[in-house]
Parts: C-alpha cells; sequence; structure tokens
C-alpha cells in the first residue's frame, strides 16, 4: 500500500514537472495540476494510511483514522481549483492577445 | 478587547464583496476602498499599541494547538501597521492617476490583497499561513494583470505559474512537517521540534530546507528571484509599489521560520538555515547591484534595485542575532518604503516618456528631486533612513558574524555600484533630453510619492525610538517564551 503510494506520488510529480517545463501553456497547466494531484495524495498519506477506519466518532469503530490531513487535502483542492481557473482565463488571454502560447517573453520587450 | 485581532482581517473581506456590487459607481468606490484603507491603518496603529505582551484570538473559541489561531505579538503589529501605511499611500496614488479606471475591480482586489497580507501576518498556524498566502496571491494575480496588455498578461502567466509551483512547495513541507510532528501550529511546533527523537532529525531538515526554499521564492532570494524583475517592470506601477510589501512577507515568514519554529537552537537544525540564507543573501545583494548597472528600463531599474534591498535585509536576517534582527527590521520599513517610492516615481516618468534609459522628452523638476531623493535613500546616502539601515546593519554584524569583513566590503561595494547605476539612469533620464516638453504632474500623485519621502524622512529623525522599539520586539522574537505561553502551551 505505502509503495503503491509512494509510487503513484513519485510518477505524478515527475510527469508534473516535465510538463511544467514544456513551455506551453497548455502542457504548463496540465502540469501543474498534476503536481497538486502529487501533493493531494502526500498530504493524505501524512496522516498515515490507514484503510477502512472512520475519521470521525462511531461507536462501533475499533480504531481511527487521522481526520486532520483530510481537511488539508480538502482545502487544497479548492484552492489548487480557483488557482486552475485563473491561470487558464489568463492563459486564454495571453493567447488572444499574442497569438501564441509560448510562456517565454519576447525577446527584446520584456520591460 | 483581543477580539480586535480578526478585523485587520474580516474588514476588508466584508468591505470587498460589497465593492464587487458598487462596478458600476466608481465614485462609491474610491471613496468606500479608500476609507477602509485608512481604517485599516487606524486599527493597525491600535493593535500596536497594544502589543507588548502576544496576544491571542482563538477561531471558534478551540484551545491552541487544535484549532487555528491568530496571534497578535510586535512584529506582526510592526508589519501590520507598514501594509495599511503603505496600502493607503499607494492607493491615493492609484486613483489620482486613474489607474483604477483601466480595469474592472481594482478596489476589491486591493481589499482582498490586504485582507491575504494581514491573515499572514497574524495567523499563528502554518497551514493557515499557506491559505492566507495564496489569498493574497490570487488578488495579486488578478492585480498584476490589471489594465491587461499583450505583455504583462504573458508575465502574470509566469508569475502565477512560478507561484503556484511554490504553493506546490509548500504544501509537501507542511505534509513532512505534520507527519513527523503531528501538528501545524507554530507555537507547538516550537515546543515539538526541539524535543523530536534523533531518528526524524533527517526528515525535519527535509522539510526545513523545503520550507525556506518556499519563503526564498516569495522573498526573492537569488537563485529564486526570477520571476521579481519580470514581475514588477510589467506590473502596473501602483501595483508594483504595493507588491514592495510581498517580498517582506517572505522575509516576515522567514524570520519567524529562523526565531521560532526552527530555531538554530534546536538540535534537529542547527545553523542549517542561516548557513543557506548567508550566501543566497549575498548573492542576492550583489545580482541587484550589478542588475541596476546594466537596467535597459527604469521599470526593470527599480525591480533590481528592490532585489538588491532584500539582500541586504536578507544579510541581517540570516546573522540571526537580536541586535542584527533589530537592524535588519529598520531596514525592512526602510527598504518597503523606498521600494514603494522608486515604483510611483517609475510610473509617473514612463507615462511621460519611453521607459527605456536613453534620450527622450523633457520632464518636470519635481519629477527628477523626487527620483533623486529616493535614489539616495535606495543607495544608502545620507541623509535619508538607508545610511541609518545599511549603518544599523554594519555595526550589528561586527559581533555577530564571523564573516564580517566580506560582509562590510560586499555591502558597501555595492552601495557604490548602485549609485553609479542610478547616477547613470538619472543623467539619462533628465539631462540627455530632447527640445520637446511632457504633460505637467498631477499635484495629487506627486503628493503621494512626498508623502513616501516624508516617511523616510520621519523614520530617519525619529530613527532613535525606532530602533529601541525594534529591539524590544527583536529580543521578543530571540527568546519566544511569551509568544509560545500566549497560545496556552509550555515551554520545555
Amino acid at each position: 500500500m505505502e509503495i503503491l503510494i509512494a509510487f503513484a506520488i513519485g510518477l505524478l510529480a515527475a510527469c508534473g514537472l516535465y510538463l511544467v517545463l514544456r513551455q506551453r501553456t497548455f502542457p504548463l497547466i496540465v502540469g501543474l495540476s498534476l503536481l497538486s494531484y502529487a501533493v493531494n495524495l502526500f498530504l493524505f498519506a501524512s496522516g498515515r494510511l490507514a484503510p477502512g477506519l472512520p475519521p470521525i466518532i462511531s461507536k462501533t469503530a475499533a480504531a481511527y483514522t487521522d481526520p486532520l490531513p483530510q481537511a488539508l487535502v480538502l482545502t487544497a483542492i479548492v484552492i489548487s481549483f480557483g488557482m486552475t481557473a485563473v491561470i487558464v482565463l489568463m492563459a486564454l488571454g495571453a493567447w488572444l492577445t499574442a497569438g501564441h502560447d509560448r510562456t517565454d517573453m519576447p525577446k527584446g520587450d520584456d520591460a | 478587547m483581543t477580539d480586535w485581532i480578526i478585523v485587520p482581517v474580516v474588514l476588508p473581506a466584508m468591505l470587498a464583496p460589497v465593492l464587487l456590487l458598487l462596478r458600476r459607481h466608481l465614485p462609491a468606490q474610491r471613496l468606500l476602498g479608500l476609507a477602509g484603507t485608512a481604517a485599516l491603518l487606524a486599527l493597525s496603529l491600535v493593535l500596536m499599541a497594544q502589543s507588548a505582551s502576544p496576544q491571542l484570538y482563538r477561531l471558534g473559541d478551540w484551545p491552541a494547538p487544535f484549532g487555528i489561531v491568530l496571534v497578535l505579538d510586535r512584529l506582526a503589529a510592526l508589519m501590520l501597521v507598514l501594509t495599511a501605511l503603505l496600502a493607503l499611500i499607494v492607493h491615493a496614488y492609484a486613483i489620482a492617476t486613474g489607474w483604477d479606471k483601466r480595469g474592472h475591480h481594482f478596489h476589491a482586489l486591493y481589499l482582498f490583497q490586504l485582507m491575504g497580507l494581514n491573515g499572514a501576518f497574524l495567523t499563528g498556524d502554518l497551514f493557515n499561513l499557506f491559505v492566507f498566502f495564496e489569498v493574497l496571491l490570487i488578488a495579486s494575480y488578478g492585480l498584476m494583470v490589471h489594465g491587461s496588455g499583450r505583455d504583462r498578461l504573458r508575465a502574470g502567466i509566469q508569475y502565477v505559474a512560478f507561484n503556484l509551483i511554490a504553493s506546490t512547495l509548500f504544501l509537501f513541507a507542511l505534509g513532512l512537517i505534520y507527519a513527523v510532528t503531528g501538528t501545524l501550529n507554530m507555537a507547538d511546533l516550537s515546543v515539538k521540534i526541539a524535543a523530536l527523537p534523533p531518528g526524524d532529525h533527517a526528515l525535519i531538515r527535509v522539510a526545513a530546507v523545503m520550507l525556506i526554499g518556499v519563503f526564498a521564492i516569495k522573498g526573492a532570494l537569488v537563485p529564486l528571484q526570477f520571476w521579481l524583475p519580470g514581475t514588477y517592470a510589467n506590473a502596473p506601477g501602483p501595483v508594483a509599489a504595493l507588491f514592495a510589501i510581498m517580498t517582506k512577507v517572505g522575509a516576515y515568514a522567514i524570520l519567524r521560520t529562523i526565531t521560532l519554529i526552527l530555531p538554530a537552537s534546536t538540535p534537529a537544525i542547527g545553523p542549517l538555515l542561516t548557513d543557506l540564507l548567508l550566501p543566497a543573501a549575498a548573492l542576492t545583494l550583489l545580482a541587484g547591484a550589478i542588475g541596476t548597472l546594466g537596467a535597459a528600463t527604469l521599470p526593470r531599474l527599480a525591480a533590481l534595485a528592490a532585489i538588491a534591498s532584500i539582500g541586504t535585509l536578507f544579510i541581517a536576517l540570516a546573522a540571526n542575532t537580536a541586535e542584527t534582527t533589530a537592524a535588519g527590521l529598520y531596514y525592512l520599513i526602510h527598504s518597503t518604503l523606498a521600494t514603494a517610492a522608486i515604483f510611483l516615481i517609475a510610473d509617473q516618468i514612463t507615462a511621460r516618456r519611453s521607459a527605456t534609459l536613453a534620450a527622450g522628452p523633457r520632464l518636470s523638476g519635481m519629477h527628477a528631486a523626487l527620483f533623486f531623493a529616493t535614489a539616495i535613500a535606495l543607495a544608502g546616502l545620507p541623509p535619508l533612513s538607508g545610511f541609518i539601515g545599511k549603518l544599523l546593519v554594519l555595526d550589528s554584524l561586527r559581533d555577530s558574524a564571523a564573516l564580517w569583513p566580506t560582509l562590510w566590503a560586499l555591502i558597501l561595494t555595492t552601495s557604490f555600484l548602485m549609485i553609479l547605476g542610478f547616477a547613470r539612469a538619472g543623467s539619462t533620464l533628465f539631462w540627455n533630453t530632447t527640445g520637446e516638453t511632457t504633460a505637467k504632474p498631477e499635484p495629487a500623485a506627486l503628493a503621494a510619492i512626498i508623502a513616501l519621502v516624508a516617511l523616510l524622512l520621519a523614520l530617519t529623525a525619529f530613527a532613535g525610538p525606532v530602533t529601541d522599539w525594534l529591539a524590544l520586539t527583536a529580543k521578543d522574537l530571540h527568546t519566544p517564551t511569551a509568544y509560545i505561553a500566549a497560545n496556552g502551551l509550555e515551554t520545555p
């Protein structure tokens, strides 16, 4: 279980990082999303992996899993969703005004 | 009385949506927005008067390590007052020059930005710090591309992408810290990390370096400064001036980290963080100062001067004793106000001629005088506060850093390089002129810049009382017993 999660985080982060370095807005946005998936999984695992245990108080539960990382992940998901929306809009604006989707600044006129 | 601590966050949060609804009524927006920033200033001053001992505000009344807390101490109060002061002046400037008319929702975004800044300075919880970082960043994305334009949008995307990667790194660091300690309250972390078993030391060191890396991105330390020149030079003038406080958020977070959360006295950390910060700070100062010599445009010159002043600030913070921290805080106030002033003047000048440092139409004498005053402040020449700030930093380094002769040489040489850079820019802008004249300066806009220069003068004139107060602040930071006790926790 731990090994599977660790591989998933590593793979997502590696793919995300590769895409971020592509200097085009579409791969950049996909890459940032992959990075945020990786970090969400990582945060989830930071409370220790405990399959089948409830995070909230119940009469029948023998043990509990840590509820705080789940709250942290929820916050992180909401924030990354908002941020993705912002960068998509800005990328669209930049593409419409500049005519292409490169992320580096043109030589000479980056004031 | 401690309920007032939440108001600097709640007030802009309530006012901003009202301004969104008033989007068709510019005069009402301006009036309410300006009243909001003025109220924030009054509020911060009241809070500053009560900040002698750290005070706690519990959100939802949950006790400290379980619930989120806001903590008001001297440092937080200082940052609140500085933010509000800068925000009020820049807000007035934005209205006087009509920058707020060039796109929608300037005032609402401005208040959301202040909400994020105030929250980041007040919070006593590391995850909550992340949340307020995101609040201030998402507002800054909107402000950064305010008024649109091709280059501004593309520089904006770089800025957003850089910060999103930094946020991801921040979350990785938080996850690691939580996995090792089981808490995210800053005071609780301070206690728990000091008592960590040796087996966990390696993990917490990894988390510590990632955390410092994130704050170094916010503070624009070399080698993580690449986002700053493009962003600041392409942002609208008043927004770049407000962003002068954004790099100081990084400085504030690093100061909290190396004094409270991960101090050098902790066995798990030792001098790891300050050993990393000091060379980075020295390189930042050097890169910024050399950059001012080669800057091709005026906004870029201002951005590189901002980087150089961050370098000096971080040298003082990285030396990490009570004396250097006090000197660093004085320099922080100076650097924020002076950087904001140079961006406002750059905005005045680029509104009248091309931004390129080459021959152009004649500018008014007032612009030249204000540029000259700000250049003196940034280069650190007497009689303005940059001189006293650098003197305090140099003096405190002598007893605190083993490498002080090298750092002295660096700070003095880079001051000279910056004088050269500003002299070159000033003589090209104001003396190498063609016959044409430019539009007269708007009196209200000039008044805002004069207010910033007057604050620098006041900081010089009242350097004695200010440094006394800052010495107390630094002493509290380096012995955080009261801060931890205010959280209801015990120092081991």
